[in-house]
């Protein structure tokens, strides 16, 4: 018996969106196959890491994440072009968590000028998160979108409960747009319809099904991202045809793992190397699952991941 | 893969003798394709069909066992490319690798370091399984030397000898047989003497070739000198090559019948930075590899490696749950809130996960309702008043409390009315509806 390449080839296709601008702009999707199996199809962008920015200091981070910013995360304009000048980030997320009525409740103008001056210090493209509160981040978004009108970057995240006014102000400036929903592939691809029937291009979505972190969930993110693209790839389900992002650092960098020491935990060994490990790890297993964008926060973590994608292509 | 009904009908003598005790040959094939009847229920039906059903019946990936005893680690026997299809079967072996030619402590240390690696992780006990022990030195005797070694300092984990010259491994083999030594390995070059050892010993034998068709080539060949047993190495060394390879592979065995590539897999990931090894060990954890060999193993790098195992071979039919019992987070005093919810672990990380994140040292009580979520465990009757107040009456928590005060998930408020007839002297107080509630409402309650 001799053996015979099994290969699978699809209908369907990953939509490809791209974002920022000029020569820093990027582009993920648009394969034609499961993650990495370019013997049967096309593979024209590789997945994309963003780093993790806040618009304040990142009370909450566990220190082994947070130390590595303590001389530049006072202000979201330093810590921006110390990603991008010093860390190589290719890509910036800005998570406008002060905007939370919990944690200093900023208003939407100061929301959108610090997205105006992080945009005027970077090159590199920007994704724009608000702080997950439904109804502030309505606001929020709106006039940050609004602030980086023409910068054609990702805005998000629109859910079930404030999709309208973000769709809309996405739609108005012009940007690309997360739409998230929770660990169930029948409400992201039903807010997918939502979105679209409002007149948003479906090729400028981008998917958020929902991340966990290793040891909480991972297993459920997993499979529903490999089902989203089984959806779109094999049934060709054109509402399961986006992108997909992982927003992995701020699920890990919170979890027992990444913080408790190891005078706390000595069967769990080094808290440093544990902590960028569980990045690193939830990470991998999310671009085999499907993301084609993943948001992190320690920079090993984020060079680590980076090799191995570049081993993976 | 099975054959379908029609495809087995055409093996049957097509008479419609019901001898069988079905009313024709058709229906007696359509049972035996669902497994539901033997066929030596047919008296009439030939050796070959026999056989050709044996061999279609035989499972695709060959199923046995690394190492010996309890600990022992069952390999292949997966049914499916993808963990949403069914539950993948057997997690895969975690081995690490050591050199023959490091010192005697370096050797007895690694194997301590093996046997002291099993942890509880959400109530299963996870361990480094396995040790390959590499032939680095050239020196047969030292080698069988550093394998009765290590064998000896970790008398649980698994062994895998990993040694192309046939000589030493056959000394070596015979040192440690007892234990079910992994041959690593028969290449195109040594394949009958190999064979030879691995027969003679009851080994099972990696057949390591470069690339798939070499490699089918190769396991004939082993079948042919007679074992059975077989662990494949594509030479896959990059992640892409262990990712495009065992796809392959378990997309030949699974989708297209090919036997010469229906057995287990084993990866080496050996890298110079720990924490990409991990990395790209994962990749190999997560498609496909049977056996992952390490080139270190730490405590941090054995519990995330156990855990993204444990997490993707979970049954995704069953809801995971976790053990119940009254979590605390942070460091509660006696008169820090105490909450309610079910063992859902879905349900159990994300309430847990915010009342971290509200920084208000908290107790969770984790209530047994079969890993159903809250509403469903309500809807079910499993997370009734009177269930929840046994559950906390037998907690004897109420020791623990300043003051007798229950805060109940916001969806089952409904519950709050029986609950306190039900719970002599407690305050029963509704909480949020929703998880992501939870900080704002504990720090609106601590202010």
């Amino acid at each position: 018996m001799s053996f015979v390449v099994p290969k699978e080839s699809f209908n369907g296709k990953v939509l490809a969106v791209d974002f920022g601008k000029d020569d820093k702009a990027l582009a993920i999707g648009g394969e034609t196959c499961l993650p990495f199996l370019s013997f049967e199809g096309e593979i024209p962008h590789k997945p994309v890491i963003a780093y993790e920015i806040q618009d304040c200091v990142p009370d909450d981070w566990p220190d082994t994440v947070k130390n590595v910013y303590k001389d530049v995360s006072g202000n979201p304009v330093t810590w921006a072009k110390y990603c991008q000048n010093e860390l190589k980030a290719k890509a910036i997320a800005l998570r406008l968590s002060s905007t939370h009525p919990d944690r200093g409740d900023r208003s939407a103008e100061d929301a959108a000028k610090t997205v105006k001056d992080v945009l005027a210090a970077i090159q590199v493209p920007l994704i724009i998160l608000g702080s997950n509160h439904i109804e502030k981040d309505a606001s929020v978004l709106v006039a940050s979108a609004q602030a980086a009108s023409g910068s054609n970057c990702i805005i998000g995240k629109a859910q079930e409960g404030n999709y309208k006014t973000i769709v809309a102000a996405a739609l108005a400036h012009n940007h690309k747009l997360i739409a998230m929903s929770e660990l169930d592939i029948n409400l992201a691809k039903q807010l997918n319809i939502l979105i679209t029937q409002m007149g948003f291009d479906k090729a400028k979505l981008i998917t958020d099904p929902m991340c966990a972190a290793l040891g909480y969930g991972l297993e459920y993110t997993y499979s529903v991202m490999e089902r989203i693209r089984l959806a779109g790839l094999a049934q060709n389900d054109p509402t399961m045809q986006p992108p997909i992002v992982g927003d992995v650092g701020m699920y890990v960098w919170k979890i027992k793992e990444t913080v408790a020491s190891e005078t706390d935990v000595p069967d769990w060994g080094a808290l440093e190397e544990r902590g960028i490990a569980w990045e690193t790890v939830t990470a991998t297993s999310m671009i085999l699952a499907g993301t084609n964008l993943l948001i992190m926060r320690h920079p090993k973590a984020v060079e680590n991941v980076e090799k191995t994608i570049n081993e993976l292509v | 893969m099975a054959l379908t009904g029609v495809q087995i009908f055409k093996l049957l003598p097509k008479t419609n003798c019901k001898k069988c005790g079905f009313p024709t040959c058709l229906a007696f094939a359509m049972k035996l394709a669902q497994a539901g009847v033997d066929i030596s229920a047919c008296p009439d039906v030939s050796e070959e069909a026999k056989a050709t059903l044996g061999a279609a019946s035989a499972p695709p990936i060959r199923s046995f066992s690394l190492g010996t005893g309890d600990k022992a680690v069952k390999l292949g026997a997966e049914t499916v490319m993808f963990r949403h299809e069914k539950k993948f079967v057997n997690p895969c072996a975690i081995a690490v690798n050591i050199k023959d030619d490091l010192s005697e402590d370096a050797l007895a240390n690694m194997a301590a370091e093996v046997s002291a690696s099993e942890i509880d992780r959400v109530g299963q006990k996870l361990r480094v399984d396995a040790i390959s022990i590499e032939y680095a030195s050239g020196s047969s005797a030292k080698y069988e030397a550093a394998v009765k070694l290590v064998a000896a300092k970790a008398p649980d984990a698994a062994i895998i000898l990993n040694c192309k010259d046939t000589g030493a491994m056959e000394a070596a083999v015979k040192a440690v047989a007892a234990r079910k030594p992994l041959i690593y390995c028969a290449t195109d070059g040594n394949a009958e003497a190999m064979a030879h050892i691995a027969k003679a010993n009851g080994c099972p034998l990696v057949a390591c070739a470069d690339g798939l068709d070499a490699l089918s080539t190769l396991t004939e060949k082993i079948k042919g000198l007679g074992v059975e047993d077989i662990v494949l190495d594509s030479g896959a060394k990059s992640a892409k090559e262990i990712i495009e390879h065992n796809t392959q592979i378990r997309r030949a065995a699974l989708k297209k019948s090919f036997k010469p590539l229906g057995y287990p897999i084993i990866n080496f990931v050996m890298r110079d930075d720990s924490i990409h090894e991990a990395s790209i060990a994962s990749v190999a954890i997560a498609k496909y590899s049977s056996i992952v060999v390490l080139s270190d193993i730490s405590k941090w790098k054995d519990l995330v490696l156990f855990s993204l195992r444990q997490n993707l071979y979970t049954d995704p039919q069953v809801p995971m749950q976790v053990e119940q019992k009254v979590y605390e987070i942070g460091e509660p005093k006696a008169d820090a809130p105490f909450m309610i919810t079910t063992n859902f672990s879905l349900t159990y990380f994300i309430v847990s996960g915010e009342i971290e994140n509200s920084k208000v040292p908290s107790r969770l009580a984790v209530m047994d309702c079969e890993g159903l979520s809250v509403l469903t465990a309500w809807a079910a009757g499993k997370f009734t008043a009177s269930k929840i107040a046994q559950f906390i009456i037998e907690s004897g928590i109420a020791d623990q409390l300043a003051r007798k005060e229950l805060i109940l998930p916001g969806q089952v408020a409904i519950l709050s009315g029986a609950l306190e007839d039900k719970l002599e002297g407690w305050k029963i107080t509704v909480g949020p509806r929703e998880a992501n509630a939870i900080p704002t409402y504990l720090k609106g309650r601590a202010s």
